[in-house]
């Protein structure tokens, strides 16, 4: 079953709708049989990426390499993609089973006998072959796209948010069952998302982008502990901007000396972007700050402190939660991990 | 609470049934009285009517005409598929910004009246007589035109119940060409769309009057409207018989309509047909 995949390539690629620049200058090089996801704000240009892939919008400028063969000017049908769409694509007149096996015709493969079956049997759906779509769950439907869209063995698989339409509960169990599957498969994969987490749990490498540009294209690890840009880090995760001084190859912010992810570019004073995981609370009966509001997330918990003229969030077990109830006075510590510069 | 809503339900069911007992007077009236009035002669205009080889002896103009309007029935509906089907979905498809000048254009034809498109036809129908004869069957060209609206507003209705674009961009990754796209995917989704513009055609050309007899054609109207003069009880029956053709044709489409929605009302999961 495991196919190994292709590389592909996006060069500097160029899209206006109009005077709007959806893509500008955008370069991606995704490695054989990886998982890349792309993450990033609403609008900045993530499903065009995706859809100039594949061939369903062309760029203006700029080429698409897959396997080192130019496809730029090749139309969809021809370009050997699979994709499973945000919305519910499966055509309403056919069967989960004819469904899968709509590509599989097409390709005038000699109806490869059970392909179409072993494809909904993977995917966990082996017993709903004769359901129509609107006999399914929103959760199954995107699971025969998905099954569909393999059965055709792509060279490349392209997922537009194909969870977004679903509750939480099943998007996490169904996020797990595509990363596995991509992995058996070993089919190069784009997956686009505005959900960082799913982009976090899910890829091998993950792409932020921002406004038609990757900005940073790094392990999950790397994008959330060494942010390229402070648009990462701010995107990436939730921050505290803490005014600092620059102070050699580190900064101060609040009485402590944190290391730099890359040299500071200015300085003096500057903007440090710190993660609330950094951040330690400690109740302090002579401590200068309160702790403001409390909100309970589970496991963890968010802490909102008052430091001087303002907010600190830090994030704490759910344990102390005690130990600090709004009001109480506290102390901060910072811990000394490399933190990023907001340089704008 | 429970007696109130019981009590407006009741006034409400009985506020429909008057409606409906005044609307089935209004309407049935006329045809009881037909029906009357062509078995006075107990039964043998309808005896004559389902005798063909008969009927076109008798009243040859009568059979001529009810030929052309069969004729032109099919034809148009089958012009009107070719010609709109493809467009409808190619407008949706590659050009979306085209859509509200090929509704206009579509649309454009309910709002002159017969009289006027007549007039403008006829020395088209000039060149058309010309080159293809002047065969009634060539009035499917002005009858294309002139069912345009309502065949339009049945296929756009259906193209607008499923989502075209995704499910045509889903065909193509799957390396479905254009025509396949066209045949394998948006046409079996509309299919109950498709029929409803064909009968809604049928139906509408059955009952034309205004623009065969101004264009010197003739059509099963036509040769009502001149056996009204000879033979009123024939020309009646004939009436009856095409409106209940055309009442069929509506009913078939009503049920085509029903089934459908019948068909995903069994089904144990209907939750998230629609697309969001
Ligand atoms: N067909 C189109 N016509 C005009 N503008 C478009 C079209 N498609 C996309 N855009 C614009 O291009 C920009 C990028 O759109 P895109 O769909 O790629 O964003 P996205 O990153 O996928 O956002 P989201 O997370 O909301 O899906 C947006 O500002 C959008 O309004
Ligand atoms: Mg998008």
């Amino acid at each position: 079953m495991n196919e190994s995949g292709v590389a592909v390539r996006l060069k500097e690629l160029h899209k206006a709708f109009g005077s709007l620049h959806a893509l500008d200058g955008l370069d991606l090089a995704i490695e054989p049989g990886e998982l890349v996801a792309l993450l990033g704000p609403s609008g900045c240009g993530k499903t065009t990426a995706l859809r100039v892939l594949a061939g369903l919008e062309d760029a203006d400028a700029g080429q698409v390499l897959v396997g080192g063969r130019d496809v730029t000017s090749l139309p969809a049908n021809r370009r050997d993609m699979g994709m499973v769409f945000q919305a519910y694509s499966l055509f309403p007149h056919l069967t989960a089973l004819d469904n899968v096996e709509f590509g599989l015709k097409l390709r005038g493969r000699r109806r490869m006998p059970g392909r179409a079956a072993e494809m909904l049997e993977l995917v966990g759906l082996g017993a709903f072959a004769d359901r129509y779509p609107h006999q399914l769950s929103g959760g199954q439907q995107q699971r025969v796209a998905l099954a569909r869209a393999l059965a055709i063995r792509p060279q490349v698989l392209l997922l537009d948010e194909p969870l977004s339409a679903l509750d939480a509960k099943v998007r996490v169990q169904l996020r797990d069952e595509i990363k596995r599957i991509q992995t058996e498969v070993g089919t190069t994969t784009l997956f686009v998302t505005h959900d960082q987490e799913e982009a976090l749990a899910m890829a091998d490498r993950v792409g932020v982008m921002r406004a038609g540009r990757l900005e940073q294209l790094a392990s999950p690890a790397d994008v959330y502990q060494k942010p390229a840009t402070a648009f990462v880090a701010d995107f990436v995760g939730l921050s505290n901007r803490l005014p600092g001084r620059v102070d050699g190859d580190g900064v101060v912010v609040l009485g402590t000396r944190l290391p730099l992810v890359s040299p500071a570019g200015r300085g003096p004073d500057v903007a440090a972007l710190v993660r609330p995981e950094s951040v330690e609370v400690l109740p302090d009966a002579d401590g200068p700050h309160r702790v403001l509001t409390v909100s309970f997330l589970g496991p963890t918990s968010r802490v909102t402190v008052s430091v001087a003229d303002r907010l600190v969030v830090a994030q704490v077990a759910s344990g102390r939660l005690a130990e600090l109830a709004a009001g109480t006075p506290v102390r901060i510590e910072l811990r000394p991990v490399p933190v990023v510069l907001d340089t704008d | 609470m429970a007696g109130l809503t019981a009590r407006r339900a009741r006034r409400q069911r009985a506020f429909r049934w008057t409606v409906l007992l005044v609307l089935g007077v209004f309407f049935l009236l006329p045809l009881v009285a037909m029906l009357e009035f062509t078995t006075r002669d107990g039964g043998g205009t309808w005896r004559l009517l389902v005798d063909w080889p008969r009927l076109s002896a008798t009243y040859p103009d009568l059979s001529a005409g009810i030929v052309a309007s069969l004729g032109q029935a099919a034809l148009t509906a089958l012009l009107m598929l070719v010609l709109l089907v493809p467009t409808a979905i190619w407008v949706r498809l590659r050009l979306p910004w085209l859509r509200r000048f090929v509704e206009f254009i579509c649309l454009l034809p309910l709002t002159i009246p017969a009289i006027v498109l007549v007039v403008g036809l006829a020395p088209v129908y000039a060149w058309v007589t010309y080159f293809l004869g002047g065969s009634s069957l060539t009035l499917t060209f002005a009858y294309t035109i002139l069912v345009l609206p309502y065949a339009y507003r049945a296929i756009d209705a259906g193209l607008s119940a499923i989502d075209v674009r995704t499910l045509a961009e889903a065909a193509r990754s799957l390396g479905a060409g254009w025509a396949t796209v066209m045949w394998r995917v948006v046409l079996p989704n509309i299919r109950s769309a498709v029929l409803s513009a064909a009968f809604l055609t049928v139906a509408l050309v059955l009952g034309e009057f205004t623009i065969a007899s101004l264009l010197n054609r003739t059509n099963v109207q036509v040769a009502i409207n001149f056996l009204g003069k000879s033979s009123a009880t024939m020309s009646v029956a004939v009436s009856l018989a095409a409106l209940f053709l055309a009442f069929v044709l509506l009913l078939l489409l009503s049920l085509i309509g029903g089934g459908r929605r019948g068909g995903s009302e069994a089904a144990p999961l209907s939750t998230a047909k629609e697309s969001p």
